[in-house]
C-alpha cells in the first residue's frame, strides 16, 4: 500500500486527509491487509449462490402514514433548510 | 442498589418496600459518586424522574400485574435511537443529532415500563474494543479506573458495574456486548442474528449487528432479550419461530471445547478460570469434549474484511446533507470531503478506507468475495459440530481488562475480538458470563467465559449460562 493508494481511496470515500493521516493510514492499513490476507490461504469452493435462511422481503407499496406526518421532525435535523427543502451547495458549474 | 438484579428489584417494587423513585435516586447517587472518573454516561435524561414517579404510582395500583420492567432504571448505548434524545454514536458527525423516532427495541422496553436513565458512551460508531475511541473521551473500568471497560459498549457495561443502572442495552457486531461484560464482571448477550430488530440502531455491519443486554444475572438478560426480540416489518432480516429448527433445553449438556483455538495468545490467568469452569460443569454431570473447528481461527481475518466493507457503505450516508455536521465548502463535493474529514475520528476513517479497498474492483474477489465464502464454510463447519455437541465454550477474551493506552496499534486491539467474532460471522447466539476473577496489581479483575449455541438456540444458551452461575 503506497501513499497514493491511500489518497485514491480517500477520494473514493469522500474524505479529505491531512498529510500525517495519510502516513499513519498507509502503515496501519498495510499491516491490517497483511493480517486479513490469511483468508487467501483457505481453499474455498466456488458454489452457486443459494437463497439462505434470511432473504430480502418487500413490503406492499401502500401508504404507511399521513402525508407530512414526519416532515417537520426530519427537516429540523437538516443542517440547512429553506421551507420544505434541504439546502445544499450548487452542484453544476456556471458553464455546464 | 449496587449489583441488585431486576428480579430482586421487582420483588421490592411489588411489595412497596423500595420504589422505582428510590431506585432512581440510588442510581443517581452512584452516578454522582463515580461517573466523574468513570464517564459511563454521555447524557442523563431529565424525564427519568417523571417516569419513575409514574411507575411507583402504577405499582400501587397494579402490583404484580404491572409490566415486567416497570420502574427498572436502564441505560442505553448511544447508538440506539430514542425519540427526542441526542443519538451521537459518540461521533462529532452526529454530535447534535436528535432522534426522530424510537428504535424497535426502545419501543418494546418502553412498553414494558423501563425507565431510561441516560445514554452511554461507546467507541465512535461502535468501532473499538476499549471505548477509548469515543469523540467525547474514554470510559474507565469501575473495577480499576486505570483500565478500560472494554468496548464498544463500554459505557453501558461501566454504568451497570458501578451501580448506575440495573441493566443496559448494547450492540454487538464483533463482541461489543460480550467483551465489555467480561471486563466489567457482567452477563452480556448476543442473540441469534435476526432474533432482535435492528430498526433504529445506527448501522455498523448490517449482517453482523445485534442489540443485546448487559446485566447482573443471566435471568435478567433472558428477561430483557425476551422483551426486545421478535420479527419486525421494519427489519426484513428478523426471523420468526419457523426460520430455524427448534433447539431444546436439557438437564445436562454435551459441551464442545475447541482447544486447538486456545494454544496461542490466551493469558494463563484467563485459561485457569476457563478450565475451572469446565471442571465444575463436568462435576455437575455435563460432558466436556474436544472438538475441531479450524475455520473459527480464521474468523478474525474474515471479520476484518466483511465488517469494514459494510462500514464503508453504511457510513456513506453521513455527508452533511440531511442530518448531523456540515462543514461549508465551495461546492457540494468539497462539503462532503470536509464534513467527513472533520466529523469522523481516526479509527472510523481507517475502517471506511479499508472497506473501500476490499470492495474495489480488482480486489473484491481476493478479499470480500473470499471472506464471504469463508463465512459460509464457517456456518457449515458449525452445523457439523452442533450435530455432535449441544454447545461450544470459549473464553470471552484472551486477557482481563487492559490499561488505558496499552494497545495503541489497531491490530492489537482487533485481536481482542478473536473469540467473539465467530458468533457474529455465523449468526449464532452467544453469552458471556462472569466466571471468576484474577488478581492483577492487587485488583481483582473479572474474567468471562462464553457459551455459544446453534441458530435459534437462545434459550439453551441462557440455560447453560444459568447453570454456570448457579441461578
Amino acid at each position: 500500500m503506497k501513499r497514493e493508494d491511500i489518497e485514491h481511496l480517500a477520494t473514493l470515500a469522500r474524505i479529505d486527509l491531512k498529510d500525517e493521516e495519510v502516513a499513519s493510514l498507509t502503515d496501519s492499513i498495510t499491516s491490517i491487509l497483511g493480517y486479513v490476507s490469511d483468508v487467501n490461504a483457505i481453499t474455498t469452493e466456488e458454489k452457486p449462490k443459494e437463497v439462505g435462511a434470511l432473504y430480502n422481503v418487500m413490503r406492499e407499496d401502500e401508504e404507511t402514514h399521513e402525508p407530512g406526518q414526519y416532515t417537520e421532525a426530519i427537516l429540523n435535523e437538516a443542517p440547512k433548510r429553506e421551507g420544505q427543502y434541504i439546502q445544499v451547495k450548487k452542484i453544476l458549474g456556471d458553464n455546464e | 442498589m449496587n449489583n441488585m438484579t431486576i428480579q430482586e428489584l421487582r420483588k421490592k417494587f411489588v411489595e412497596g418496600s423500595y420504589t422505582p423513585v428510590d431506585a432512581l435516586a440510588d442510581v443517581k447517587k452512584a452516578i454522582a459518586e463515580r461517573d466523574g472518573e468513570v464517564h459511563a454516561y454521555l447524557e442523563l435524561f431529565e424525564d427519568a424522574d417523571e417516569a419513575a414517579q409514574k411507575a411507583a404510582e402504577r405499582y400501587k395500583e397494579e402490583g404484580d400485574d404491572a409490566p415486567p420492567l416497570l420502574g427498572m432504571p436502564i441505560a442505553i448505548k448511544n447508538n440506539i435511537l430514542i425519540e427526542g434524545k441526542k443519538t451521537t454514536a459518540s461521533s462529532k458527525i452526529l454530535e447534535n443529532y436528535v432522534a426522530t423516532y424510537d428504535a424497535t427495541v426502545i419501543a418494546k422496553l418502553r412498553e414494558a415500563g423501563a425507565v431510561f436513565v441516560g445514554s452511554t458512551n461507546l467507541d465512535e460508531f461502535a468501532m473499538g474494543t476499549s471505548t477509548e475511541n469515543s469523540a467525547f473521551g474514554p470510559t474507565r473500568n469501575p473495577h480499576d479506573v486505570t483500565r478500560v471497560p472494554g468496548g464498544s459498549s463500554g459505557g453501558s457495561a461501566a454504568a451497570v458495574a458501578m451501580g448506575g443502572a440495573v441493566a443496559a442495552l448494547g450492540t454487538d457486531t464483533g463482541g461489543s456486548v460480550r467483551q465489555p461484560a467480561a471486563f466489567c464482571g457482567l452477563v452480556g448477550y448476543k442473540p441469534t442474528y435476526g432474533a432482535v430488530s435492528r430498526h433504529g440502531l445506527i448501522a455498523m455491519g448490517s449482517s453482523l449487528d445485534q442489540a443485546g443486554p448487559l446485566t447482573n444475572s443471566v435471568s435478567d438478560a433472558e428477561l430483557i432479550h425476551n422483551i426486545i426480540k421478535g420479527d419486525d416489518s421494519m427489519d426484513s432480516t428478523t426471523i420468526t419461530d419457523d426460520t430455524y429448527k427448534e433447539v431444546s433445553v436439557k438437564e445436562t449438556y454435551r459441551i464442545g471445547v475447541p482447544r486447538h483455538f486456545l494454544q496461542e495468545g490466551l493469558s494463563e490467568s484467563v485459561r485457569t478460570v476457563f478450565e475451572d469452569t469446565l471442571k465444575k460443569l463436568e462435576a455437575a454431570g455435563h460432558e466436556i469434549v474436544d472438538v475441531s473447528v479450524p475455520l473459527m481461527e480464521k474468523g478474525l481475518a474474515a471479520y476484518y474484511i466483511v465488517m469494514p466493507a459494510e462500514v464503508s457503505s453504511n457510513l456513506a450516508r453521513f455527508d452533511g446533507v440531511r442530518y448531523g455536521l456540515r462543514i461549508e465548502g465551495d461546492d457540494l463535493l468539497s462539503e462532503y470531503h470536509k464534513t467527513r474529514a472533520e466529523g469522523f475520528g481516526a479509527e472510523v476513517k481507517r475502517r471506511i478506507l479499508l472497506g473501500t479497498y476490499v470492495l474495489s474492483s480488482g480486489y473484491y474477489d481476493a478479499y470480500y468475495g473470499k471472506a464471504e465464502q469463508v463465512r459460509e464454510m464457517m456456518r457449515a463447519e458449525l452445523r457439523e459440530v452442533f450435530a455432535d455437541v449441544d454447545a461450544l465454550m470459549l473464553p470471552t477474551t484472551p486477557t482481563p481488562a487492559f490499561k488505558l493506552g496499552a494497545k495503541s496499534d489497531p491490530l492489537s486491539l482487533y485481536l481482542e475480538d478473536i473469540f467473539t467474532v465467530p458468533a457474529n460471522l455465523t449468526g449464532v447466539p452467544a453469552i458471556s458470563v462472569p466466571a471468576g476473577t484474577v488478581d492483577e496489581d492487587g485488583v481483582a479483575l473479572p474474567v468471562g467465559v462464553q457459551c455459544i449455541g446453534p441458530h435459534a438456540g437462545d434459550a439453551r444458551v441462557f440455560d447453560l449460562g444459568k447453570k454456570i452461575l448457579g441461578e
